[in-house]
């Protein structure tokens, strides 16, 4: 009787043992929904002037690819290889080691093998083989050579869209090949062919046509910043001026667009703009460069350089002297790493000096902008600021570092600094998945779509996983950051993996702790809540 | 299927170098022609490289920052894994080039009874590779006593140290142990981590199996077949002053030919493969680069100019939202 | 041996092996790592399966109500609930306890004596597939609110957002979802 009964895991009738065949370039990719982001419009990229913009779906067969599309990539390869010797070099001396393999969120979340990174960049280094080197024209798969097909570019497509940038794997790896190098220069060439996606070219679009890339009118603009100053109003007694298009002010703030209207970026804006106004710093907004953030890395070097340019190109209209970048990751890989070679020289700025502590801050001197991290930092070491820290009593922090500010800059102890001062609960997260080696919130480089939520939520599990380990041990029930991207991608990161833990800037702290002069009895913090013990207040 | 090709094609070579200074009797094309073609392989292709990588811009400052940048003077920071100056970048080369600094990042956490979380180190990579690399270059260093009259005294001293164990051992070279056990890690590593096993091609395996062999006839001739050390001397010594000692071709046996045709095997392979990594790693922009990118303006000589919309542009399509915002948007 | 002593006494045997087939679902480059990796902050997905599995054996052991073992499987569900797998293979990881507790215990125990233990295993996957769909809902559910929250000014000016109280007026209760409070 029982021989005749099915064994359960016949019943349940899964291959449990999927190999998938022993090649990895026998492996296609295969379009689940929930794991890739939708095509762009063909009308934004035709306002860029993108190559070949035309309609498609990655889940289609066809991805009407241009005719000659492997000669357009080919080409555009050869171009680039002599363009950048990073390029050149990481498709030469990886020795495929696998100390990178273990090392990337995606793989972490996905336990898919084709996001270790080395296997990433091979995918494209198996083409540079076969049509670059002799070896791999002569021996083909034997030199790990393979033919540019459609089915690979599809593959491309859909694991250089699933690398965030982060730069981890380039920490580890003994020779700095560094995927983001990677990434950026395959998405290059996808580009040529037409393939994007809306999430990174319809925000860019917009930045180029408006100026931010939420597509944010002038008047708009300004109403949203006129709304702030009335909610803080609301807050602390206190209206504060927010000047946008102020010739002659001494210093260009310059935020993401998600800090004047998403949430929680929202509640950051409101602490830069008490902490100006106390600290009486005469600033002003840019009303044409309504945007720190550049999507435009995540697409094409030179589109990034076009919507950077406004920085500089208004900075030099309104004659400020210097500029001061707000809380956003890959806003400050561009201001850092790429503005001033691209756009620069500043050489009508000045070197930053902070008005209130008299701190030169020499180390710009050449982009003459710093981080409002390091202007804050730099008030709280003169004792420049009056706060009251209990009003944060009720957020236990934890610092998320931002791969971008962390591995693409360096910027660790500033924000850290900052929130010692200003409340009384903080803890890190584990030791290796914080400082530079944090670990992405699974949403960076033009990844924060909705449609591929099922790929974020995986890519984010490390991240996820370290944070609930803090907020079930140490009871953490706020994540702190630096980031637009990061705000935006972890509360429904959270959300799925610790319900219970917030997502909040570090100003926001700020916001809260600061004591403005003839500011009203605070009994709300800057999302309106009632503070600690003042619960019954009302709102007097 | 890559191991096993790349197994036989080492294969060949010691059968080729055998039968051919063996029974045909080629000691002269294994002993001269041979080791001169390598080396000029191995220079032009070199040299080559380097060049195309030299020439190649580095149009983007983008050094990996691992750790606090120097900013605030309060604030310390870490030269070494955040180097803000020339110097310290050269000391994060050297960390890297010297002590493979990026491989021994690797630290892991654990849970040991209850929340008490712990840290390990995961440096068995790190440990693997810096033997067997270090255990090569002072076996090369070694070689030289075959090149040079008189011996340099760094040579000597290097050969008395690493044979400090013949008290124990008679002659054997800590260097020759080291490397052996190094690359039985390499190499078992490849077959036996199943993602590595995954990533791994033939040029993978090629050269460490050819390497292997290097090693392995090499222990062969100094350990068991006792070659003539004072021909092999004879020839290196006549192969460096273009004067190839025709008695000391003979006077050396198959079983060197074998070694030393493994050897011009992989340097003529040397610039051709991924064994370029040695010169790759000090070009790499992610490492020999200052975090400077805010004191001092890198220049990219291929920096396009800009095109398309203006500020002009803006202003004409959004007039109306300006005016309702009031912007006067002065311009010189 | 009564089943729940076999149980109890080769509780190891039988994780071990039934960790290891769970674990055996993923691709065989990933497994291995998955297996080694005993690091729960860079091996998220392996480590939180082997404990979430050896809290859900307990439970089943324990006779669980479907309350208290809902959230034991949401450990392991909600982890397959985004890894690309079709909801049947999501939740195929109970099944493979049956298999093991069949193949460790069957001999001496007979197939008879396993069935109590069985039908406990059958319910929870059950109850799997209401954690499965609960979490694949929940998903849909943070993409919609993901877009509210990218316009929340806009929302809030409009009136969709409950803005600051006037005063006198409580703080309400909707609009805490939108401001996350945190708490």
């Amino acid at each position: 009787m029982a021989e005749t009964v099915p064994s359960p895991a016949e019943l349940a009738a899964v291959d449990y043992e999927k190999t998938p065949p022993k090649n990895w370039m026998d492996t296609p990719v295969e379009f689940r929904p929930g794991t890739w982001c939708y095509a762009a419009p063909v009308k934004h990229a035709e306002f860029l002037g993108l190559p070949h913009p035309h309609k498609w779906s990655p889940n289609e067969e066809d991805w009407g690819l241009p005719e000659n599309w492997r000669e357009i990539i080919l080409e555009g390869m050869k171009e680039r290889l002599e363009k950048y010797r990073s390029f050149r070099l990481f498709m030469e001396i990886c020795v495929r080691c696998g100390a990178c393999a273990d090392k990337c969120h995606f793989f972490l979340g996905s336990a898919d093998p084709k996001n270790m990174p080395v296997l990433r960049a091979e995918l494209l280094r198996s083409v540079y083989k076969r049509y670059f080197t002799k070896a791999g024209r002569m021996l083909g798969r034997l030199a790990g050579a393979r033919d540019l097909t459609v089915e690979v570019l599809k593959e491309w497509f859909y694991y250089f869209y699933q690398c965030t940038e982060c730069r981890r794997c380039s920490l580890f790896c003994p020779y700095g090949i560094d995927t983001a190098e990677v990434t950026m220069i395959a998405r290059e060439l996808l580009c040529l062919v037409g393939i994007t996606t809306g999430w990174v070219v319809e925000p860019v679009s917009n930045c180029l046509r408006m100026g931010n890339h939420l597509g944010v009118r002038p008047n708009t603009f300004k109403d949203n910043i006129d709304f702030a100053v009335e909610d803080l109003e609301e807050i602390t007694g206190i209206r504060v001026e927010a000047p946008i298009d102020k010739r002659g002010a001494e210093v260009l703030l310059v935020v993401p667009s998600a800090d004047y209207f998403a949430n929680p970026h929202y509640f950051t804006l409101l602490g830069y703009l008490a902490l100006l106004h106390e600290m009486d710093i005469d600033y002003t907004f840019s009303p044409y460069a309504t945007e720190g953030g550049n999507f435009g890395l995540f697409l094409d070097k030179y589109v990034a350089k076009k919507l950077n340019a406004k920085i500089y190109e208004d900075a030099k209209r309104l004659k400020v002297k210097w500029i001061l970048g707000a809380e956003c990751g890959h806003m400050w890989r561009v201001l850092h790493q790429y503005m001033d070679t691209m756009n620069g020289p500043a050489d009508f700025l000045e070197t930053p000096v902070s008005p209130v502590t008299g701190t030169r801050f020499d180390y710009a001197k050449g982009t003459k902008t710093i981080h409002i991290c390091e202007f804050t930092a730099d008030l709280l070491r003169h004792g420049k600021l009056n706060l009251d820290k209990s009003r944060n009593d009720d957020y236990v922090v934890t610092f998320h570092d931002s791969c971008n500010p962390a591995r693409g800059m360096g910027l660790f102890e500033e924000p850290r600094y900052v929130l010692r001062h200003v409340l009384n609960h903080f803890v890190e997260m584990p030791e290796n998945t914080i400082r530079e080696q944090t670990f992405c919130c699974g949403g960076g480089a033009g990844l924060g779509s909705d449609e591929n939520m099922e790929a974020r939520l995986r890519g984010g599990l490390p991240r996820a996983n370290a944070v609930k380990y803090v907020h079930e041990k140490y009871g953490v029930n706020t994540l702190s950051c630096i980031c637009a991207i990061d705000k935006a991608v972890l509360p429904p990161l959270l959300e799925y993996w610790v319900p219970g833990v917030a997502v909040a800037g570090i100003h926001e702290f700020v916001g809260n702790a600061l004591i403005m002069k003839g500011e009203k009895e605070r009994t709300r913090n800057l999302r309106g809540e009632p503070l600690p013990g003042k619960e019954d207040a009302g709102d007097v | 299927m890559n191991a096993l090709v790349s197994f036989l094609l080492v294969v060949g070579l010691v059968l080729i170098a055998a039968a051919g200074t063996g029974a045909a009797g080629l000691q002269t094309l294994f002993g001269v022609v041979v080791p001169y073609v390598a080396i000029l392989v191995f220079l032009l292709g070199f040299v080559r490289r380097i060049v195309i990588w030299a020439r190649a811009p580095v149009p983007f400052r983008i050094p990996t920052t691992a750790g606090q940048q120097k900013a605030l003077d309060f604030l310390p920071y870490q030269p070494l894994e955040n180097p803000p100056g020339a110097g310290t970048t050269f000391l994060r080369m050297v960390l890297e080039v010297l002590c493979f600094r990026s491989l021994f990042r690797n630290t892991r956490a654990e849970m040991r009874e209850g929340p008490r979380l712990v840290y390990a180190s995961r440096k068995w990579l790190w440990l693997g590779g810096l033997v067997f690399h270090w255990a090569f270059l002072l076996i090369v260093l070694r070689h030289l006593r075959f090149f040079t009259e008189p011996v340099p005294g760094f040579a000597e001293a290097l050969e008395r140290v690493d044979g400090f164990f013949e008290v124990l051992l008679p002659e054997l070279y800590v260097t020759d142990l080291a490397i052996l056990v190094a690359l039985t890690y390499l190499v078992l590593r490849r077959f036996l981590s199943p993602p590595v096993r995954y990533i791994s091609q033939a040029a993978d395996y090629f050269p460490l199996f050819l390497i292997v062999g290097v090693v392995l006839s090499g222990a062969y001739l100094r350990y068991l077949s006792r070659t003539d050390i004072v021909a092999v001397k004879a020839l290196g010594m006549g192969l460096l002053s273009f004067h190839p000692d025709p008695a000391a071709l003979r006077g050396v046996g198959a079983q060197f030919y074998v070694h030393l045709f493994l050897v011009c095997t992989l340097i003529a392979y040397f610039p051709f493969s991924k064994l370029m990594h040695l010169g790759g790693v000090f070009l790499s922009p992610t490492r020999n680069l200052a975090n400077t990118n805010r004191l001092t303006r890198h220049v990219n000589p291929w920096n396009p100019p800009l095109k398309g919309r203006t500020f002009e542009d803006w202003m004409e399509d959004f007039k109306e939202e300006i005016a309702q915002a009031g912007y006067k948007l002065e311009r010189d | 041996m009564s089943l729940p002593r076999a149980l109890t006494e080769r509780r190891e045997e039988i994780l071990d092996a039934w960790i290891d087939r769970i674990l055996g679902t993923y691709p065989p480059e990933a497994a291995r790592f998955l297996r080694r990796e005993k690091d729960p902050f860079r091996n998220p997905v392996g480590a939180g399966i082997a404990r979430e599995s050896r809290a859900l054996y307990d439970a089943l052991l324990a006779g669980a109500s479907p309350e208290d073992l809902t959230p034991v499987l949401d450990g392991i569900v909600r982890i397959r609930a985004v890894q690309s797998f079709t909801p049947s293979e999501a939740v195929s990881f109970l099944v493979l306890l049956k298999d093991v507790v069949r193949e460790i215990l069957e001999e001496e125990l007979g197939v008879r004596a396993l069935r109590p233990f069985e039908a406990r295993v059958d319910r929870a996957v059950l109850l799997a597939f209401d954690v499965y769909m609960a979490c694949r809902e929940q998903m849909y559910e943070i993409r919609a609110r993901q877009a509210r929250r990218e316009t929340y000014t806009l929302l809030e000016r409009v009136g969709m957002i409950p803005g600051f109280p006037e005063p006198g007026e409580e703080c309400s209760e909707s609009g805490d979802e939108e401001r996350g409070t945190g708490r």
